[in-house]
Parts: C-alpha cells; structure tokens; sequence
C-alpha cells in the first residue's frame, strides 16, 4: 500500500483515539482506587454537550474544554456519592448514571443542535513544515491530542511515582488496609473519582469541541464502554493504555479505508477485532496475580463507623 | 421477655410484602418524582401538568396500560437472567450480548422454517433463542468456571460484540430487498399471538410464569438450596460435595438463555422483524433492576412495571411539553439513583 493511506488511516486514528485515550485514563485511575465506573458513557455525553453549549455561547473552545472537564469531575463525584457515601453496587449505579447521562446531556444540548462552533484551532508542529503541505496537512492537530500522550505519562507518574499515587493503589488493592495505614479509604476514592472525571471529561470535550465540531443525542456511540475495555486491554496501566487506544481506533480507520479500496471485509466484523484481542488477553493474563485487576475492584468499603 | 415474641403473631406473607416492598418505593418513587418536577419547574414546564399527563397517559386508559406492559416484558425476562446467577454470587452483565445472539438465533428460525406451522415454528424459535442466549453465556461461564477470567469483565465485553455480529449477519445476508438495515417482516407463523387487540404478546407469559418458576424452585428445591449454599459460602458449599463449576456453567448459562429468550421475544413479538441495534439497553436495564431488588421475584415485576411506566409516559411527554424524548431518562435515573441510595428513612432489609 502506498505511504499516503497509510499516513491517513493513522491521522484519522489519533484523531478518534485521542478521546478513547483520555477516558480511558481516567478511568484508569477510578480503577486503580477499586472503583468501577460503567456510567463513562453518560459522562462523556453530559461533559460533551456542556462542553459545546459552552462553545456556542462564548465562543471560546478553550472555555468549552474547561467546562467539560469540570462537568466530567462532578459527574463522577456524583457517583461517587452512590458508591462511596451510600455505598450502593458500583455496576448497578454505573448504569444508573449512564441512563441520567442519556437524559440531562438531551437536555443541555437540545437547544444546541446544528449549531456551529469555532473548534479548537489546529496547527502543525514546525518539524513538519520542511514535509509536503499533503503529508503535513495530515498532522494538523489540536493541542489535545498533542498533550494526550505526555498526559499518559503524568498519569503514570501520578499513579506510580506520587505518595498520593500510592494511596489510591493501595486503597483499590485493599481498603481495610490502607485504612490501618493511616489513609482515608473514602477521601482518597472521591479524589481519584473526582481526577478521573477531570480526564473524562478532556476525552468528551474533544469528541463534541474538536473531532464531531457538532451536538447530537448519543453522539458517544458506546466509546464509554470502549474506554472500559481499553483499560482491561491494557492491564490497569496508562502507558499501555496508548497502545490500547490506538488499536481500538486504527480498527475503525482501516475500515473506512478498506471499503474505499474494494477489500470485502464486514466492517462489522472488523469492529470485533479490538473486543476478541481483549478477550485473548485476559486469558492470556488471567491466571497470573501480577497482571491481574486491582484485588478490591467494585467491592463496596463498609468503614468502621 | 423471650417467651412473649414466641406469642405475637407473625404476619402473614402479603403484610410484610406490603409493608417492605409498596411501602419502601412508595417513598422513594415520591422523593425522585419531586425531584424531576424541580428540574421541571427550573427548565420552565408545568410538573403538575407533566405528571398528570405521565399518568392518564399510561394508566388512564386501557391502550396506555397494554402499552406499559410491553416495555415491561424484555425487562422482566432479562432482569431474571441477572437474578438467576446473582443467587450463586455470579453477576451477568452481559445479557444484553445474550439478548442479541438469541433473537439472532430466533431469527434464522423465522427465515429458515417459513412454512412450518405457528405450532412448530414458534417453539422452534423459542429453542433456538434459548440456545443462542445460553452459547453467548457459555464463553463468560466456561473462563469462569476454570477460574480463569472474571464473568463480570467478559461479560462485558462480549456486549460490545453481539450486536456486530447481528449487523453483520443482517447487513450481509438477511436485510430485505428495501432496507439494509432490517430483515423483510417475519411470516405471520412467526409472530408471538397478542392479546385482545392490544400489542401485549405471549413473552408476558413467559416472563410471569418463569418468575413464579424461579421463585419454587429457589424456594423448594434441592437444586434451590444447594444455589443459596453456594450463595451464602461458595467454598463450604464445595468441601460439602456440591458441585461449583457445574453449578456456574449451569446457572449462568441459564442466565443467557432467558436473556436470548428475551430477544426472540422482541424479536418475533414486538418487531416482528429483526433489525440492527434493535435493543434500547433491555439488558442493561434488566440488570439494574435485579440489583436494586436483590434479585427478588416480586421486586422484579414491581421495579419492571414502574420502570415501564416512566419510559411509557416519556412518550406523551414530549407531545405535550416539547421538551426532548430522552429526558425522561433523567426521571428514571433519579428514581434509580433514589432506590440505590437507600435514604434512611425507607431503609428496610436489604
């Protein structure tokens, strides 16, 4: 195949997979502090729909990313009041705010459908100015998806690198014990709820303000869920977590690609590939302790009030 | 002190479904329904008007109440899939995936055995929503049963897959010569009968009379007994000679059955075709059902009807109010949220 598609379907695979990439790092850290949390999708749509009507009111994409990261933040403090306060099933109430996520982003983003936005402005990096203009347009990018892949990397560090980082391993690997240690099993969960949220709603905000450019009810079409087999896919970690993003997204653009070319392959089929590669390695990875989730994910902390 | 509780009465069984399960949502229905009619008022609509709308739209009239009972039979069946492995600390959240797979079955009945009478196709396909529910279950069931993966992550993913399988299988093979996107309309032998008129069809029956099975066999039999043993201690109820994995590939699969029955009952009762993305998050709202309830029988069909209901009355909602269709996820979603939060007051057994 010459370089050109090639180049394309990768283009057009960062530029879907940057919100996967987000999402799922957020809930990366949900996760490590043993918080599952199936209700991203209704983030992602609350978040995204803020988001753009933020964008068509001020006319300011940056403020539009703020506002959905914050909304993100608090959509998951709210779930975090189910399962951490009142301690209620952590899938149960997921879904639960997956169907208020469907409802309240329909309401936000009502009165914002087919309007326009300014987007988020692209630019090349200088590197690329030397290339062709036709192979440089292709890595036009919004600065957030040049800020996705060093945000992997903070969240690595943050995790693995930070006493906080610690706090929350330790409380989704055993709550009771980081209790003992002397940590606030709670406080720190809402923390790591509330930082996942931030991320998630980044994710959501460049689906609505920088990638769609538009508002539409369900316009997430399943990437919330997505997002939770990346962060199976790529064992709880941020850095495969890239890995992870980028092969849920080429998927999607090499179809677009191979049904341009004639190649008779279902796309339907071809959406598969990314779940059965997952399933694969948790069954490659399942019996091994090391590689497995943190121990004490969606167990309810019960406290010793 | 002792000898006197032995003297006061018990109460019967439907006082104490009265007073724990009416009595329990009635407060938490009120405290959600104040709430939507807060974000009612704040978005600048009537809540009174809305709600008397919600209600003689759906209960006021013989039509609205039939209407209320369809949405509810998917759930009821589905939520049994999840009740069903939650007896046995198994949690199945892929009936949605099993719903797929078994009304993809059912479907291949439909197209397959066009000119066999009502009496056979329909069991036909009901076996083979049967089976295809309990396949799609097997893959969750087999990884867990070797203690190999966890059912809840596979389940999951497996999810993500059915319903591309179903688009792939209609899409390149099945669609009609006018869409591509949906099967041509089933034979009239494939149709589930309906009742007086009304859109409600037999899947009602089969999601009344499995729950009432279930509730017998939990309650009465060996097998019933030796779930709640595994339920209540997995690894003592193994050292007493029952076996576990069986019991996992069994119930689970179980589980999915009901789920794909669930599907062939959409399928050929609702539909009546088999289209792409054809479930509207049946298996996932049968799964919050049975977890708000516990699994239990009667909390299923209580929590099914007023969870068909809000979705029902959604409907007027939007002709009268002019406010989007999906809002009425808010409303459910508070009542959900409500029940799952247990405030104090309305705190009974779990």
């Amino acid at each position: 195949m010459a370089l050109l598609p090639l180049l394309g379907i990768l283009s057009s695979a960062i530029f879907s997979g940057t919100s996967l990439l987000y999402t799922a790092l957020g809930e990366v850290i949900n996760e490590r502090s043993g918080i599952v949390n199936l209700g991203l999708e209704g983030v992602l749509l609350v978040s995204a729909s803020s988001g753009f009507a933020v964008t068509v009111r001020t006319g300011n994409p940056y403020l539009g990313v703020f506002v959905a990261c914050i909304v993100g933040g608090l959509m998951n403090l709210l779930f975090g009041f189910l399962v951490i306060t009142r301690k209620a099933n952590q899938l149960a109430s997921g879904l639960a705010v997956m169907f208020f996520g469907f409802g309240l982003s329909a309401l936000i983003g009502n009165p914002y459908v087919g309007k326009s936005i300014n987007a988020l402005p692209r630019f090349e990096l200088p590197i690329l100015s030397n290339f062709p203009a036709l192979y440089a347009s292709l890595f036009k990018f919004d600065v957030l998806i040049y800020l996705v892949i060093p945000m992997a990397f903070i969240v690595w560090w943050l995790l693995f690198r930070t006493r906080w980082g610690l706090g929350v391993r330790a409380v989704g690997e055993n709550a009771d014990i980081a209790f003992a240690s002397g940590r606030d099993p709670r406080l720190i969960r809402y923390q790591a709820l509330f930082i996942g949220g931030l991320l998630t709603g980044i994710g959501a905000a460049h689906i609505s303000i920088a990638y769609a450019m538009n508002w539409t009810e369900y316009m997430t079409g399943g990437r919330g869920f997505i997002a939770i087999a990346l962060v199976i896919f790529s064992r709880w970690h941020p850095i495969r977590a890239i890995a992870g993003a980028l092969l849920f997204s080429t998927a999607v653009a090499v179809q677009l690609v191979l049904q341009n070319s004639g190649i008779n392959i279902s796309p339907f089929l071809l959406d598969c590939v990314p779940y059965i590669l997952t399933l694969i390695v948790l069954i490659i990875w399942g019996g091994n302790r090391k590689q497995s989730a943190p121990a004490s994910l969606g167990r309810v902390y019960e406290g010793s009030d | 002190m002792a000898q006197q509780t032995d003297i006061v009465p018990r109460k019967t069984i439907v006082q104490r479904w009265i007073e724990s399960t009416i009595a329990r949502y009635f407060y938490m229905i009120v405290l959600s329904f104040l709430l939507f009619g807060l974000l009612l008022l704040f978005i600048g609509k009537d809540p009174i008007q809305s709600y008397r709308d919600i209600f003689t739209s759906t209960l006021g009239s013989p039509y609205g109440f039939s209407e209320v009972i369809v949405s509810m039979t998917p759930v009821l069946l589905t939520g049994l899939a999840v009740a069903l492995p939650s007896k046995i600390m198994l949690i199945n959240v892929g009936a949605e995936g099993q719903l797929y797979i078994g009304a993809a079955f059912a479907t291949w009945g439909a197209l397959t055995f066009q000119a066999l009478p009502a009496w056979q196709l329909i069991p036909i396909m009901m076996l083979l929503g049967l089976l295809g529910g309990a396949l799609w279950a097997f893959i969750p069931a087999y990884l867990k049963s070797i203690g190999l993966v966890n059912e809840t992550i596979t389940s999951l993913l497996l999810n993500s897959v059915a319903p591309k399988i179903i688009g792939f299988l209609v899409f390149g093979f099945w669609h009609s010569a006018m869409d591509t996107n949906k099967t041509a309309r089933f034979v009239q032998a494939a149709r589930l009968p309906t009742f007086f008129g009304t859109r409600v069809n037999l899947g009602l029956i089969f999601g009344l009379v499995l729950l009432i099975a279930f509730w017998l066999f939990m309650k009465y039999s060996r097998w019933g007994l030796e779930m709640r043993a595994i339920g209540g201690n997995a690894q003592a109820a193994r050292r007493n000679g029952i076996p576990l994995k069986t019991y996992i590939l069994v119930v689970f699969c179980t589980g999915g059955a009901i789920a794909g029955l669930a599907g062939m009952v959409q399928a050929s009762g609702y539909y009546g075709l088999m289209l792409t993305n054809f479930s509207v998050g049946w298996g996932f709202m049968g799964f919050l059902i049975s977890w708000l309830v516990g699994g239990d029988p009667i909390g299923i069909i209580v929590m099914s009807f007023i969870v068909s209901l809000i979705y029902s009355g959604g409907n007027l909602l939007q002709i009268t109010s002019g406010v989007p269709y999906s809002i009425i996820n808010i409303l459910l979603a508070l009542t959900l949220f409500v029940v799952l939060a247990r405030p104090s007051f309305a705190k009974g057994r779990k």
